[in-house]
């Protein structure tokens, strides 16, 4: 492109007429082109997007009235009110012990993968394990779901193996306990909890891995050389250097679980999360503000997380 | 002898990462698999037989071919928004200084920060508001909002390399500022821009959460994924449509990898 440019004359001519006096307007006003630029961009997502959002935010100041069923549009703190019910508080901790737990999990999961890809991955194995967990990350979300609908399934392919190493009471006595167990695994806590680490994994990996990357490694020698041993320059070297990835990993895990409705929905019991309550009271109950409410319980979550994230350096490793 | 130990790979360490991406890939593959199989009733392990007749089916589904023209086509215009609203935020947030740039930034990543649901909720109460009916124009205003931010991420990364003397030596040599743009930027940018278009196509194809509140009775591929896994009508063909939905959105990822990997090395050496 550049070539032929240049063959057909170092300098080329100025080409007037309207496009050339529009291009010299942008240069003695550069506001204008940056107006130009901006303006589209901000009416889609500052006046619609963030416009919609802020409309939401105020239903949940309206309340529905108990005869009618109709949305009262006057101001009150009436639903917030009700999302304080029994009821709702523990669809609230439910959905928050899920996502602390599918955190914590999929840090332990994704730490080893991350550090052999930071650390120990050359050449060709490096672009295996970035492929291996860019692949899983993309690809289709409900295609993993279903999966797992697959594999966790009464007849499927984890009952089989338990019963050909003829460990099924394993199964069967992990089932019976109460809190986590079920009537199979796919329709208990256990069967969602592991669809959740599984679809976020990724999310952990990413992060943790360019954490991992920036640790220089003559701190680790220099760790090694003054006589600690491999465990040793873990704990106290490496862990909190790679901490600030981990935290930012652990933002993806924490705020899509705490926002997810399909995974429980077709993965678990009928126990509602967060995101079920709010699909369920605007669908069929029609009760928006109560819905909109719900929704602002993950963002309120997420800004505590996300100030607490910032205070420990987690973003300078996003 | 110290540097032999540094760089041996501990055999608990290559285990743990072996089983980790064993524990993402073999879920995949266990799709593949069942695509094949003859049993039509249950998610029945091992198969007990394999057979090619459910590709036949499904090609002869019309509700399937439906939903996946229109994800395609969702997808394409979404694409097609999403690269112009987010080249036009990267080029304005990198190459100038102005009053709410990060506002601006923040503002790209706020669709894909926050749960889908909110997203998907607040678009369907604005839709009922303002009333709206539903649409295919529904249906690319959600997506295209939450596609924007992979573009900006591309060519924000993109411009920053991008040394702002080859703008200014353009400039120089008498080219005007579309010149510039034709003949400079755009060759700069382009690959990176066609990965960011393939990973926000991608991203379209697959998304659930937002469409199933901006989709009224409108069918997507994932939304008819969702139905069938809801309420099971007949697996063998969403086993299949799950297989195709794998393989169609590896291609993209596949050629966006190799698009910026180049690229970033071509742009690195040119400096």
């Amino acid at each position: 492109m550049t070539a032929a440019t240049v063959t057909a004359g170092a300098i080329l001519p100025g080409r007037g007429g309207a496009a050339g006096s529009l291009s010299d307007a942008f240069w003695r006003h550069p506001g204008l082109l940056l107006f130009l630029m901006l303006t589209p961009p901000l009416i889609w997502l500052g006046v619609v997007y963030l416009g919609s959002l802020f409309a939401l935010l105020m239903q949940s100041f309206f309340a529905v009235d108990e005869f009618s069923g109709m949305v009262v549009r006057e101001f009150t703190l009436k639903t917030y009110g009700e999302l304080l019910r029994p009821s709702n508080l523990d669809i609230i901790l439910r959905t928050v012990v899920m996502a602390g737990l599918v955190t914590i999990a999929s840090a332990i999961i994704a730490f080893p993968i991350a550090y052999f890809a930071a650390r120990h991955a050359r050449g060709r194995w490096k672009a295996v394990f970035y492929l291996g967990v860019m692949l899983p990350l993309w690809s289709s979300y409900l295609v993993k779901v279903y999966a797992w609908k697959l594999i966790l399934a009464k007849e499927g392919i984890l009952t089989w193996v338990f019963e050909r190493l003829h460990l099924t009471f394993l199964i069967d006595g992990w089932l019976a306990l109460p809190v986590v167990g079920g009537n199979s695994l796919s329709v208990s806590p256990t069967g969602t909890f592991l669809v959740f680490v599984y679809v976020w994994l990724p999310f952990m990996i990413l992060p943790v891995q360019a954490a991992l990357e920036r640790v220089p490694g003559n701190l680790l020698e220099a760790s090694a050389d003054l006589g600690a041993s491999p465990r040793q320059t873990f704990a106290h070297v490496l862990l909190p250097l790679a901490l600030p990835g981990v935290i930012a990993g652990s933002i993806f895990t924490f705020s899509l679980t705490l926002g997810d409705y399909i995974v429980p929905q077709i993965i678990g019991t009928s126990h509602l999360f967060i995101g079920m309550a709010v699909y369920a009271h605007q669908g069929t109950a029609g009760n928006i503000p109560l819905a909109a409410a719900f929704t602002v319980v993950p963002v309120v979550i997420m800004g505590i997380y996300l100030w607490l994230a910032r205070r420990a350096g987690a973003f300078n490793a996003l | 002898m110290r540097s032999d130990r540094q760089h041996r790979t501990p055999p608990g360490l290559k285990i743990a990462a072996a089983a980790g991406l064993l524990f993402l890939h073999l879920p995949l593959l266990l799709i593949f698999l069942y695509a094949f199989t003859t049993e039509d009733k249950s998610y029945q392990f091992p198969p007990p037989g394999l057979t090619l007749k459910w590709f036949a089916v499904t090609w002869n589904r019309p509700d399937v071919w439906e939903a996946l023209g229109l994800s395609v086509r969702v997808a394409s215009i979404s694409t097609g928004v999403a690269l112009l609203l987010g080249t036009l935020c990267a080029a304005a947030v990198s190459q100038t200084r102005f009053f709410g740039r990060e506002t601006i930034s923040l503002m790209v990543i706020l669709p894909i920060a926050l749960p889908g649901i909110i997203t998907g909720i607040s678009l369907r109460s604005a839709f009922n508001l303002a009333e709206i009916p539903f649409s295919f124009w529904t249906i690319v205003l959600g997506h295209a909002t939450f596609c924007v931010v992979v573009v900006y991420n591309n060519a924000v990364a993109r411009f920053r390399r991008l040394s702002g003397s080859l703008i200014e030596a353009s400039m120089d040599l008498g080219a005007d500022g579309f010149q510039t743009f034709r003949h400079v930027i755009l060759p700069n940018i382009s690959t990176a821009l066609l990965a960011g278009g393939m990973l926000a196509f991608a991203l379209s194809f697959d998304e659930v959460i937002v469409t199933t509140f901006t989709a009224g009775q409108q069918q997507t591929l994932p939304i008819w994924m969702l139905e069938e896994l809801v309420r099971p009508r007949q697996r063998p063909v969403t086993n299949v449509v799950a297989m195709v939905v794998v393989l169609v959105t590896f291609l993209p990822i596949l050629l966006a990898y190799y698009l910026t990997r180049d690229g970033d090395q071509i742009t690195g050496s040119g400096k």
